[in-house]
């Protein structure tokens, strides 16, 4: 699949970088974001004041399991998109720029893999 | 006369920002602040992943005053982003720019950020 229009690559409007590749995914992460922040408020409302054994058979649910995988997943993603407009924007020396854009990555990626991993452990091994 | 000191163009420290340019960079602020409180999400669910013990650990520091002025920041954060993300969506459809409906929308923004922050608050401690 496309993101550009005929149109477009008809009358030389294409990219020649990623942008709009970067900007669609922004767009797409944070409509994908308003139901399942939704979901994820409502969530945590409803486990205040619950402890260790309420949390882990709530997150034991597939569904629960499920949407808190996604809800980690694409909240990073969507992150670590917007941190490098934000060091692309304000960081004008190119070294510092790249190195903050790829630490940012790097640690999103890591808290992402991290608590992804930690969901699936108590809903599979717990 | 000198010339030479004036600013050059119309700059944060001689131009007193619109609202709409205010929540504009606000968003931005928020997206950090959300990126920062990321790590505490990853820290509960980590920690419940670790066991009974670390996850009660992971609670004292979330129930402490520190871990709440957290909680109330990123709840914030979380609900502003939400609101004025939604109205991002819809200037990138290309509709609400004329000035009368987006000095209108910055108010409902920031009404809805208020209301819903306060809403899950009261919600969730009562």
């Amino acid at each position: 699949m496309t993101l550009r229009s005929a149109l477009s690559y008809a009358k030389g409007l294409v990219s020649a970088k990623e942008g709009l590749h970067h900007w669609v995914l922004q767009r797409l992460t944070a409509l994908a974001l308003i139901p399942i922040t939704l979901w994820f408020v409502i969530s945590i409302i409803g486990l205040v004041g619950t402890g260790y054994n309420e949390f882990t058979y709530w997150l034991d649910k597939p569904v629960n399991a499920t949407l808190m995988i996604l809800f980690v997943a694409i909240s990073f993603y969507h992150a670590q998109l917007g941190m490098q407009v934000i060091f692309e924007d304000y960081i004008s020396n190119q070294s510092r720029k790249m190195s903050c854009v790829i630490t940012v990555k790097f640690g999103c990626y890591l808290l992402m893999a991290l608590s992804i991993f930690s969901i699936l452990k108590i809903a599979i091994g717990g | 006369m000198s010339t030479a000191s004036r600013p050059l163009s119309p700059h944060l420290q001689v131009y007193r920002l619109p609202l709409t340019a205010l929540l504009s960079i606000t968003h931005r602020i928020t997206g950090v602040g959300l990126t920062v409180g990321t790590l505490l999400l990853s820290y509960w669910l980590t920690s419940a992943a670790y066991g009974p013990d670390a996850y009660a650990n992971a609670t004292a520091f979330i129930g402490s005053w520190f871990g709440y002025l957290c909680l109330l920041g990123f709840s914030v954060c979380l609900f502003y982003h939400l609101c004025n993300g939604i109205r991002h969506l819809f200037w990138d459809a290309g509709k609400y720019f004329e000035i009368p409906e987006t000095a209108r929308i910055n108010w409902v923004v920031i009404i809805a950020t208020v209301v819903l922050t306060a809403v899950a608050w009261f919600v969730a401690l009562t």
